[in-house]
């Protein structure tokens, strides 16, 4: 579903290079966990991935479905079915959740020539959605994340993941901030959108996510490569010998 | 007024002098009226402002008002459809106002006309101040408008809507109401029409002590029209008074407000929208006085700006030495959505106690980056996520007013705009 090939992206501000020729195939139905230390361009590729113009890609190529989604503005590739869950999620004043979640899927139905869904048809699908996840349909009136806690705006992410209905989900340290009780909230979440056709790609610093979204695949990055590549019990390796061993050993 | 003294008369200056001549002997009014008229109108005779008077330094008076349309009373308007469903409305059209349909229970009502006619309403027909342009005009013309008193404590729960309306010409109507202590309404002040027209619009409201009192102002002129608007208020002892005001449209705007807070922790807030496209130049000038004790006041105006429009906030905040524990906040924050585009901000504070939390902020800025990021990364289009942040922005203010129908009407507002404009 995803493929990476030699992937280099730099700063546009500045042209600090930050990811230099990554490698990474994930299929569909598989669970990719990518973890490393801090400034190993975990974030950075993410938002290459959802298309922020804060980047660059100077080389290489990401297919997505066997297409190059590098010529696509972030509306188009979310409409495509690529889905980023931001590690800070913006607080947008003025603009109501509702308002927000209405139009989010409108255009995205509207991009795939989908009529537009009818007000209760909306309404039932958010409130069930939002039930799932724990979250008060009151919180919802409000402006976008504005006020939320760390945890309700991780939950709200999850809930725009959910309703969108994504083909490729990227969850950028989705665990940070969030106390156990809501990791596993979030973690449910997540495991309930484990499909056979939607492969998902987990940026994670400490192991601790992944003893509740269980990876099908794990690979380490480092200088913004992958370094290595692994089952889940690389995960547990890394717990053990820390980052320092494995990257030590792959240079 | 502070004027250069000159005898070179733009066209304007000539035509509303030729104007006043010829229509002084049919505007309302006895003897003692008509010289009040006379010696407002001597206040402009010598000429416009200019942008060397300071409270007209961003909107040069004289240089903008290319030319007047003479009067036309032919020109009829019809009444519109209120803002809030329900309301009681009172409408001015070219000067002229409609007869009274309703009674309202609690409110004493009169035509500006039938006053002047008595001899009454006489102390207003002067400018306020020496730069007073906008008061000498209307004090030299007003033709008509409303005076409303309401009863002490009485509770007025259909909005009041004061329409101002023309169909071309001119239009110098005045709006005075006086609320009794304790009582509460909400007013609608709607400036609108259609043609080539200069308007004036004075409204004057004296808040008893304890009373509430929301005034909405809404301004949505065609782009060929002159608008001059003033409100003056006087707040009494703990009352409040909230001043909203959406200014859509217009070739040459301004609106001035001049309040006095007078009463002992009285509470005065503005908020207001400018909303500003084509060649548009809008100016809303506010002198707020702190007299009294222990009253606060916030002012937050939020201007979109696009195209070439020219947009103007000046605020003016003057604390009273005995104005002790005086607590005032004004914010102006302008989304500028094109180069040519420009906003102008001037906030002032003249502090004369010691004791009192007194701030200002002004801000231009584009839309936030990675709000737009945001909103794209989620499907939606550019167009339609940018739309959504500048609507946002201006939409935060209309929903500090915690009336639900006020804040649908002034929201459908704003939408029909970003139809137009976005």
């Amino acid at each position: 579903m995803l493929e990476i090939r030699n992937l280099h992206a730099r700063i546009a501000d500045d042209g600090t290079e930050i990811i230099r020729g990554l490698n990474l195939t994930v299929k569909a139905g598989e669970v990719a966990a990518i973890m490393g230390p801090n400034g190993s361009g975990k974030s950075t590729l993410s938002y290459v991935l959802a298309g922020r113009d804060d980047y660059e890609v100077t080389e290489g190529e990401i297919l997505y479905n066997g297409e190059s989604i590098l010529e696509m503005d972030p509306a188009e590739r979310a409409a495509a079915g690529i889905f980023l869950a931001f590690q800070y999620p913006m607080e947008i004043p003025g603009v109501a959740t509702m308002e927000f979640l209405k139009v989010a899927m409108n255009s995205q139905r509207k991009a795939r020539g989908e009529p537009e869904l009818k007000i209760p048809e909306f309404i039932k699908t958010v409130r069930a959605g939002a039930e799932s996840l724990g979250i008060d349909m009151a919180m919802l009136k409000r402006p976008l994340n504005v006020g939320f806690s760390g945890g309700e705006k991780k939950r709200a992410e999850i809930l725009q993941m959910k309703l969108l209905e994504p083909k490729l989900c990227v969850l950028d340290e989705t665990d940070s901030g969030l106390d156990i009780d809501a990791l596993r909230i979030v973690a449910d979440g997540v495991n309930a959108l484990r499909a056979p056709d939607r492969a998902m790609v987990v940026i994670t610093h400490y192991q601790r996510l992944l003893d509740y979204i269980v990876p099908d695949t794990v690979h380490v990055l480092s200088r913004g490569q992958v370094v290595k590549s692994g089952d889940k019990t690389l995960a547990a390796e890394l717990e053990k010998s820390g980052y320092a061993g494995v990257i030590g050993e792959a240079a | 007024m502070n004027v250069h003294a000159t005898t070179n008369h733009t066209p304007a200056e000539r035509a509303l002098i030729d104007q006043f001549e010829t229509s002084l002997p049919g505007l309302p009014g006895d003897a003692t009226v008509a010289a009040r008229r006379t010696r407002a109108f001597d206040t402009l005779r010598k000429g416009l402002p200019t942008r060397k008077v300071e409270a007209w330094h961003y909107t040069d008076l004289r240089r903008l008002l290319a030319s007047v349309p003479s009067p036309d009373a032919k020109a009829g308007a019809a009444a519109l459809a209120p803002l809030l469903e329900g309301s009681t409305i009172l409408s001015v059209a070219n000067g002229k106002a409609a007869p009274l349909a309703d009674h309202i229970e609690g409110v004493a009502l009169t035509t500006m006309r039938d006053r002047l006619m008595a001899g009454e309403a006489v102390d207003g027909l002067q400018p306020a101040t020496a730069d007073d342009a906008v008061g000498a005009l209307n004090s030299a013309f007003v033709s008509d408008g409303f005076r409303l008193s309401v009863a002490a404590g009485a509770v007025i729960d259909r909005p009041i809507e004061f329409q101002n309306l023309q169909a071309g010409g001119q239009s110098h109507a005045r709006f005075a109401v006086s609320v009794g202590a304790g009582a509460r309404a909400t007013i609608v002040e709607r400036q609108t029409g259609s043609g080539e027209a200069l308007v004036s619009s004075v409204s004057e409201i004296d808040v008893g002590d304890d009373a509430e009192i929301t005034w909405l102002i809404v301004q949505e002129q065609p782009d060929t029209v002159t608008q001059l608007g003033q409100i003056n208020a006087t707040i009494g002892k703990n009352a409040k008074l909230t001043v909203f005001f959406m200014n859509t449209g217009g070739k040459l705007v301004r609106q001035e407000l001049r309040i006095v807070a007078a009463g002992e922790g009285c509470e005065f807030k503005l908020r207001g929208v400018n909303l500003l496209a084509g060649s548009t130049h809008c100016d809303v000038t506010m002198v707020l006085d702190h007299d009294a004790y222990g009253a606060t006041s916030t002012e937050t105006v939020r201007n979109v700006i696009t195209d070439r429009a020219h947009g103007v906030f000046q605020g003016q905040i003057r604390v009273d030495r005995e104005a002790q524990k005086t607590d005032a906040k004004m914010a102006c924050n302008t989304l500028l959505l094109s180069d040519e585009g420009q906003f102008s901000t001037k906030p002032e504070l003249e502090i004369f106690a010691d004791d009192v939390a007194c701030g200002h902020g002004a801000t231009v800025t584009e839309i936030e980056r990675q709000h737009l990021f945001y909103l794209m990364a989620r499907g939606v289009p550019e167009k339609l996520a940018r739309g959504l942040l500048v609507k946002a922005f201006v939409a935060e203010v209309i929903e500090e007013l915690d009336d639900d129908a006020v804040v649908e009407a002034l929201v459908a507002k704003l939408d029909a705009w970003f139809v137009e404009h976005g």
